[in-house]
């Protein structure tokens, strides 16, 4: 690898770990001004225009807060629970791509950080890892909310990584790869999994919302039974990264979602319009450098109606109780994920026996 | 206390246990949860000490008495009309009900007729006072079940009524309303532009909250056959108001036994079949919708006359009377500094509270302040069989169940 390309990886690794920050940042702004939205109040409007500042503002209180650490709590692993559930977060979006390629003085330039042929496989792995902090965090606490707390998000995230799983292997039976860059790719235009994976797209969707602890899935830290859950006696920034972690993946979910089910940075007519913008700027290098910046704006829209979408549920819906939860996740969603494998296999092979 | 409970009740354990098919080693180890006395889902100060299999409540220890301050104690030592501001403090969600309840429990010791017009004015600030505390209990159902947008949505009509009551007496929570004898005031017409403004808005809000959670599928699950309650049980454990009516038992002491001109109206009462949570709120949504109906009744037909009895012994005559006759001032001065004497008596009055069977038993010895004043408290009472409701249940029903018994820890403990 040339050092032009080193360069290139660690500012790129850089802008996606900052930009993961911000969104995850500017997500409890959203959030909030969503709740107000739906709840037809204002919401934060103090701090700068709009209360544009106020993720700061939150952000700096949080840091000035004081360090607290319960007296019998394990001391080491308190401290270690948020940080692992940080580490893993930011983690996970190293193999999302974010757009298709640019043409820069000749080279190709990938909008994606590490290109891996098992990327599928690196997010659910890294993803899964996320449950620990949560685990070594609310056992930590010595406390039997948080401990609750935590064998709650133990099981749920277990069980609903099998449905997920599941549901996945329908969509890389249609690809044939497990590189996310390979599948977006495939998705070219509007040729999106969406329409061939309906029903494997809302078990999808069902179980990001339980593996990222939201609602109606939130039963780890419903504030209403278990105070805090996991993060009951958390406070200051340690706090802060627990809920950073969770708009982080909240984040990742969505890009996941909008690669392998939306077509990642793919829109209509891409290809017309390629062409187009090559006759009338005379440059195939300009008009694939547009319609790749294009490309990724268009991912972010979609990562961002997907984070729409996951506030607006949490905002509207109440939580499960725990048994109906472990009855969806392991009576329903499992099943049916199976089914869709079936149904997808048959189409596969009807598909290749007709034509 | 959790070693000495073991002890105490292992037998009827290891039946419950069988019951519900756990397992029957005496060696399992059940965690014993302080469920309080400081939860966020404990809407006030209850304590609950629970042996949890798991997420399963194996057994319930409910302590009270938190919050008590002694309110008979205190009304033994106090003139009638210093009283009031103590029943405000019981229910705080729905303070008019307990004032005007207070104040028809005197009346009827003194043997005072309250005029029509006071009446139909209680009668409309006891409904109002209805909705409010019945909007505030289903929306926090809605808020511990993890809903939060109804709440709010609600919570803005509660501060419309609370406009309407600072209109009508000046304060919004504890609002000290009425007097012994009516209205310590006439509704003014910014009260009555409020109450037809509020009949006219509420509606639609109350259409919209019930919309987004009683056909709520996750809702439906959450609460059906959660913290049931036969009307046997309901019965003697001396349940009364929606949760009884829940259970299938049509008692209401507005119709019942009428106060305040109730038999005027026309209303139905709602009743549930299985007395579970989702009954309750399914009773009290509609329940809300009735009172909306009888205040329309009583704004419509509020009849002339005056607002209070013609009862100069107990009632303040009006200031400017004060200065310049010497019998008003001579009754002002024997009623502020509380000499003057009721009649022997005993009494018992009852109204339908925003949760129950309110009750007053008042016996005076012919004093200056009541002999003994007791306060049926519906919220003592259910309380009372919450340890039985949430036996074998969740976690999460446990705190779904006390939220829609709705108890108020002021009323619990008084």
């Amino acid at each position: 690898m040339e050092s032009v390309d080193l360069i290139y990886k660690a500012v790129y690794i850089l802008a996606i770990f900052g930009i993961t920050l911000l969104i995850a940042t500017y997500s409890t702004y959203f959030e909030r001004k969503i709740a107000a939205f739906i709840q037809d109040r204002v919401g934060p409007n103090r701090a700068g225009p709009a209360g544009l500042l106020q993720p700061l503002a939150d952000a700096g209180k949080l840091f000035f807060k004081e360090e607290f650490i319960p007296a019998k709590a394990n001391k080491a692993l308190f401290i270690i629970g948020p940080g692992v559930a940080m580490l893993v977060a930011t983690m996970s979006s190293a193999v999302i791509p974010f757009g298709d390629m640019l043409l820069v003085g000749g080279r190709e330039v990938w909008l994606q950080a590490i290109e891996v042929n098992i990327g599928v496989l690196y997010v659910f792995g890294v993803v899964s890892l996320g449950v620990y902090g949560l685990m070594i965090g609310g056992w930590a606490s010595n406390n039997k909310f948080s401990l609750l707390g935590a064998i709650r998000a133990a099981s749920q995230n277990i069980s609903y990584e099998l449905a997920m799983g599941l549901s996945l292997i329908a969509v890389l039976m249609l690809s044939g790869s497990l590189s996310l860059r390979e599948i977006a790719e495939q998705q070219h235009g509007f040729n999106w999994n969406i329409w061939y994976q309906p029903l494997g797209f809302v078990i999808f969707l069902v179980c990001a919302f339980a593996e990222t602890n939201r609602t109606p899935f939130d039963l780890p830290e419903s504030e209403a039974e278990l105070i805090g859950g996991y993060h009951t006696e958390y406070g200051s920034m340690k706090l802060g990264m627990y809920l950073f972690a969770e708009y982080i993946n909240i984040f990742v979910a969505s890009a996941v979602m909008a690669t392998l089910y939306f077509g990642a940075y793919n829109f209509p007519f891409m290809t017309e319009l390629e062409l187009w913008l090559a006759d009338a700027t005379e440059s195939v290098v300009t008009a694939n450098n547009i319609v790749t910046m294009l490309g990724v704006a268009v991912m972010f829209a979609k990562i961002f109606m997907f984070i729409f979408f996951f506030m607006w549920v949490r905002w509207t819906l109440p939580r499960f109780r725990y048994d109906q939860l472990m009855k969806l996740g392991w009576q329903i969603l499992i099943p049916l994920s199976i089914l869709n494998i079936i149904l997808t296999g048959g189409a596969i092979l009807l598909k290749d026996s007709l034509f | 206390m959790a070693t000495e409970h073991k002890t105490a009740e292992l037998t009827e354990l290891e039946q419950f246990r069988k019951d519900h098919g756990l397992a029957l080693h005496e060696e399992q180890q059940l965690t014993t949860l302080n469920l309080g006395p400081t939860h966020p889902a404990t809407h006030g100060i209850f304590q609950n000490i629970l042996q949890m299999d798991g997420e399963k409540i194996v057994d319930a220890v409910p302590t009270i008495g938190y919050i008590h301050r002694a309110f008979e104690k205190i009304a033994e030592r106090r003139p009638f009309y210093q009283i009031t501001p103590l029943t405000d403090r019981m229910n705080y969600c729905s303070s008019p009900i307990n004032n005007m309840g207070y104040h028809m429990t005197v009346e009827k010791l003194l043997g005072i007729t309250i005029p029509k017009r006071a009446q139909y004015i209680r009668v409309i600030m006891m409904e109002l006072a209805r909705i409010s505390d019945h909007l505030i209990c289903n929306s926090i159902l809605g808020v511990d079940s993890g809903a939060f947008t109804g709440f709010l949505y609600v919570m803005q009509e509660r501060e419309h009524i609370y406009d309407i009551y600072e209109e009508v007496c000046g304060a919004r929570l504890t609002t000290n309303m009425g007097r012994i004898g009516g209205m310590e005031r006439d509704l003014s017409p910014k009260a009555l532009h409020l109450i037809g403004e509020f009949l006219k808005r509420f509606p639609k809000v109350w259409a919209e909250f019930e919309k987004m959670l009683t056909r709520n599928r996750i809702f439906i699950d959450r609460t059906t056959d959660v913290g049931a309650i036969s009307a046997e049980r309901a019965l003697n454990y001396g349940f009364t108001g929606p949760n009884l009516r829940a259970t299938g038992v049509d008692y209401d002491v507005r119709v019942m036994n009428p106060y305040s001109s109730y038999e005027d109206f026309e209303f139905e009462i709602p009743v549930g079949s299985k007395g579970d949570t989702y009954d309750r709120f399914l009773v009290r949504n509609e329940e809300v919708w009735q009172s909306l109906k009888i205040i329309e009744q009583a704004y419509k037909n509020l009849p002339e006359g005056s607002y209070h009895a013609d009862a100069p012994h107990y009632y303040l005559p009006p200031k400017q009377e004060v200065y310049t006759n010497m019998e008003a001032l001579i009754y002002h001065f024997k009623i502020v500094m509380g000499e003057t004497d009721a009649p022997k008596g005993e009494v018992y009055h009852s109204v339908e509270g925003g949760n129950g069977e309110l009750g007053f038993y008042l016996i005076s010895d012919g004093g200056r302040t009541p002999y003994r004043l007791h306060f049926r408290r519906p919220c003592f009472i259910y309380y009372q069989a919450y340890t039985e409701m949430i036996k074998g249940g969740q976690l999460a029903d446990a705190i779904l169940t006390l939220s829609s018994l709705n108890v108020i820890a002021g009323e619990l403990d008084a």
